[in-house]
């Protein structure tokens, strides 16, 4: 069932077509960022946005942090949101069911699907990034000799350089980061999908819950509960850039989502596995 | 093959199925009737497990289900309301997805039995289209193919030929017919009773979520006891059979006797041409309508 599953997600023509808007929005900005060399204030615009026109080289981290806050989680909680309820729209569902796969199975599938879209994705728009990045934006190899300077934007010390190798398992780490944290989009989404037969209504759903985290985790009023707040800790990725890695923030976030995947995923089973599929 | 006690759904205040003791026998052919609201398409989600019962048991083949219905499903091919196919991919690739999804599908035959499949349905000549191209009857025929997939030895289809032309139609109640001849059991569950009438040998006719009548085709349309005479005569054979006819309308006589041909020498005796002469049954449609009630779509007030 899951390499079916893994099948129908890589026949998609749309999933493709969002990889492809995901990665698009990264060549944009190092368009506009290669032509006119502005760097956007400190402390202000996307993160490493600044150090990438010294290095293009790091310019993965930043197309990362480009797609992460919004593009990303949408993708993800539309694809999943789409995962149960689009089948019982399709009338595929009740195929599938009497086949018979197992409701629990299918659940487990459709998760994993949805992890390999993520790491799809992420695997694209770091690729696609790096390429543009040190095409259009160089790596600065005359003054650096080729390693690459950590931004001080980043670190709280300036100037700390790592070499290219040490780069790339930074940017493995973050991959893995962001996949464990969109997997907690991607059961949101996949628990409101065994709600309802709408895939839209799932999506938005999920949408919804992410959005009112972020705003209660701006909120100091909210203090309380941000510690619990599934969009608290997304950003700690960038923790992956400092030296030394500060991994606080980055376990904390791993552990929450974890509980929210736990938590989500178990009442999704404890639904669907009693449901009567009425479509 | 399929036995229902006291099987029962209730939605919220409305009893979909209500108490339905099912019997149906291996290399039956039974016809699933009703009014459009009757709850057939509950009792059948519900012989799927995909809808669960709220009292009341199952057994088919032998297994109780819901709990055994893994062992179960796999035998059974299946169509509910309409076919389903994931509209963007070819009618081969869907039938291949569903059939490497579940168990009993090896992957060494698949490719042969999707191939026999679509031929038996008719659709050999499919390519490379996508399924959101098709018409409403290849959708039909596509469906039925993934039901005969993997050989099943119980066939449980709901309106199977929706969407299908006359031809279309005789060619699936033939394909029905082959099938049943080698050992298949046929569920069929319709609205339509000329379709019905047609191919099974035994009916089930459900009325609001009950099952009213479960008998053999051919009690069911058991001889009146009358016997129709057409007479260019009519007068005189009303003359001639005086008390014993009920009716009379043209040409047409509704006679009171226990045997047509004996009452065909009687007429002929009386030198009265005789055009037509049969006993009268009993059609499935009149069986049906005496024993539901209104449509369960039709609102009045009251």
């Amino acid at each position: 069932m899951i390499t079916v599953e893994l099948a129908k997600l890589f026949k998609r023509p749309r999933m493709y077509v969002i990889v492809a808007l995901l990665c698009l929005l990264p060549f944009i900005v190092a368009i506009f960022l290669a032509t006119t060399r502005i760097p956007p204030p400190p402390g202000q615009g996307g993160a490493f946005l600044s150090a990438v026109l010294s290095n293009g080289a790091l310019y993965p981290a930043a197309a990362l942090a480009l797609v992460l806050p919004v593009f990303l989680p949408v993708a993800v909680a539309v694809l999943a949101g789409d995962s149960i309820a689009g089948e019982a729209t399709g009338g595929t569902l009740r195929y599938l069911l009497i086949r018979p796969v197992g409701r629990t199975r299918l659940l487990v599938a459709k998760l994993i699907a949805q992890v390999a879209f993520v790491l799809f994705a992420i695997a694209a728009v770091v690729v696609t990034s790096y390429l543009t990045g040190v095409l259009m934006l160089g790596t600065g190899e005359s003054t650096t000799g080729g390693v690459v300077l950590l931004p001080p934007d980043v670190t709280s010390l300036s100037g700390d350089l790592i070499s290219p190798g040490e780069l790339a398992l930074r940017l493995l780490g973050t991959i893995g980061y962001i996949t464990i944290s969109m997997l907690g989009v991607a059961a949101i989404a996949l628990f409101l999908s065994t709600l309802t037969d709408s895939a839209l209504g799932a999506a938005m759903g999920a949408l919804a819950t992410l959005v009112t985290s972020q705003v209660l985790v701006t909120l100091d009023a909210a203090e309380s509960v941000k510690p619990y707040l599934p969009t608290r800790y997304w950003l700690a990725w960038i923790d992956f850039f400092r030296d030394p890695i500060l991994w606080r923030d980055i376990e904390r976030g791993a552990g929450l989502q974890f509980v929210y995947v736990a938590v989500l995923l178990g009442a999704a089973w404890a639904n669907f596995k009693t449901k009567d599929i009425g479509s | 093959m399929i036995t229902t006690h006291g099987l029962t759904r209730r939605f919220g205040r409305t009893l979909a199925v209500d108490g339905v003791d099912l019997d149906v026998r291996a290399g039956d052919r039974y016809g699933l009737l009703g009014p459009n609201g009757s709850g057939k398409t509950t009792l059948v989600r519900m012989l799927l497990s995909l809808v669960y019962a709220t009292a009341g048991t199952i057994e088919i083949m032998g297994k109780p289900v819901p709990r055994k219905a893994h062992e179960v499903l796999p035998l059974i091919g299946a169509m509910v309301e309409s076919p389903g196919a994931y509209g963007h991919l070819s009618g081969r690739t869907n039938l291949s997805i569903f059939d490497a999804a579940g168990p009993g599908g090896g992957r060494r035959t698949r490719k042969a039995r999707i191939d026999e499949a679509l031929e038996r349905v008719g659709l050999s000549g499919i390519d490379g289209r996508p399924v959101k191209t098709y018409s409403l009857g290849m959708r039909q025929r596509l469906g039925l193919a993934g039901a005969l997939l993997r050989s099943p030895t119980l066939l449980i289809l709901d309106e199977p030929t929706n969407g299908l032309d006359p031809r279309g139609i005789r060619e699936i109640r033939d394909l029905m017919t082959e099938l049943n001849a080698a050992g298949t059991t046929v569920f069929l569950s319709s609205h339509l009773l000329g379709e019905v009438e047609l191919f099974c040998t035994r009916v089930g006719v459900m009325d609001r979520g009950r099952l009213v009548i479960q008998d053999d085709l051919d009690t069911l349309r058991a001889p009146t006891g009358r016997i129709l005479v057409d007479t260019p005569d009519a007068e005189r054979a009303h003359a001639l059979l005086d008390g014993r006819v009920e009716s009379r309308v043209g040409d047409r006589l509704v006679v009171r006797h226990a045997d047509a041909a004996a009452l065909n020498a009687t007429l002929v005796g009386g030198d009265i041409r005789v055009a037509g002469i049969a006993p009268q049954q009993r059609t499935l449609e009149e069986v049906v309508l005496e024993a539901t009630t209104s449509s369960a779509d039709r609102v009045d007030a009251t």
